[in-house]
């Protein structure tokens, strides 16, 4: 578990790119929905 | 002999769009949702550790994806834009104007991975090369169409500005598709393409089209909800 977080010393450089672009489309989702919610209002 | 034809104009109306886009958007928000789940199992437990770049080169299966999706999805943008140019109908340029931000946040992401990978693998988080710099035109062809279309009040006045900028802009998606061979990059060259087999693992470029499913998927699921906001904000 430990060796898989590590991804061989890449492990900024791979979860980096990973958390950054999990997040940006989770906030683009959350705003939507967000807009969404108020159009409906 | 009655025929029957398909109402193609039908819902070219934003009132009759916005229920089926509602429809589309959800099943495609599903299929997102299990294209992401085995693209990442695919990616992280099957495809094996490659030979030269170690660990690292697992942001491909986001990188690649996303790049491909900037290039496709300002096309898409552009030809909606078009379309709303030549048929002055709303629907489309509601399209383009709902495709942008999605547009800009996957060229940020190819732009922000492309930098965590190069830092490992090239030493540099940035380089000023041809691939490079053109995606991050890219990236301000989209922010320039969202300040375009924001900063004019006069909504079909907006739309048709915003149009003519999309379709000029559409000449630096072959500049960025072909860079690496027009210029001497650091970029490497394609390792897919449609002409020959992808020179790589199986699996690794199972995981690849598999993530590029998934935002594909993602990105109709996003511009439609958005399309459906546009709608609701602009008809009533």
């Amino acid at each position: 578990m430990r060796e898989f977080f590590a991804m061989g010393g890449y492990a900024l450089y791979v979860w980096g790119s990973y958390a950054v672009t999990f997040a940006l489309l989770a906030i683009e989702v959350v705003l939507l929905l967000k807009r969404k919610r108020e159009t409906q209002t | 002999m009655t025929t029957h034809s398909i109402k193609w104009f039908w819902y070219a109306s934003p009132q009759t769009f916005f229920p089926l886009a509602g429809k589309i958007a959800r099943l495609c928000a599903v299929l997102a949702g299990l294209f992401l789940v085995s693209g990442l199992y695919v990616g992280f437990f099957v495809a094996p550790t490659d030979a030269t770049q170690g660990e690292a080169y697992r942001i491909i299966f986001i990188h690649v994806p996303a790049a491909w999706m900037s290039m496709f999805l300002y096309v898409v943008m552009a030809f909606w834009a078009a379309a709303g140019l030549a048929l002055n109908t709303r629907l489309s340029a509601m399209m383009a104007r709902a495709l942008a931000p999605t547009g800009a946040l996957f060229t940020f992401i190819a732009l922000w991975t492309g930098a965590f990978w190069g830092k490992p693998t090239w030493g540099t988080w940035w380089v000023w090369d041809a691939r490079l710099t053109s995606e991050l035109i890219l990236l301000f062809l989209y922010f320039g169409f969202m300040a375009l279309q924001a900063s004019i009040d006069d909504r079909r006045r907006a739309d048709r500005a915003g149009a003519v900028l999309a379709l000029v802009g559409v000449v630096n998606i072959p500049i960025i598709y072909y860079s690496v061979q027009w210029w001497n990059t650091l970029h490497q060259g394609a390792s897919v393409s449609l002409t020959r087999a992808p020179s790589m693992a199986m699996t690794m470029f199972a995981g690849m089209i598999l993530m590029t499913f998934a935002f594909w998927m993602y990105s109709i699921a996003v511009a439609l909800t958005r399309v459906r906001c546009l709608i609701a904000e602009e008809e009533r």
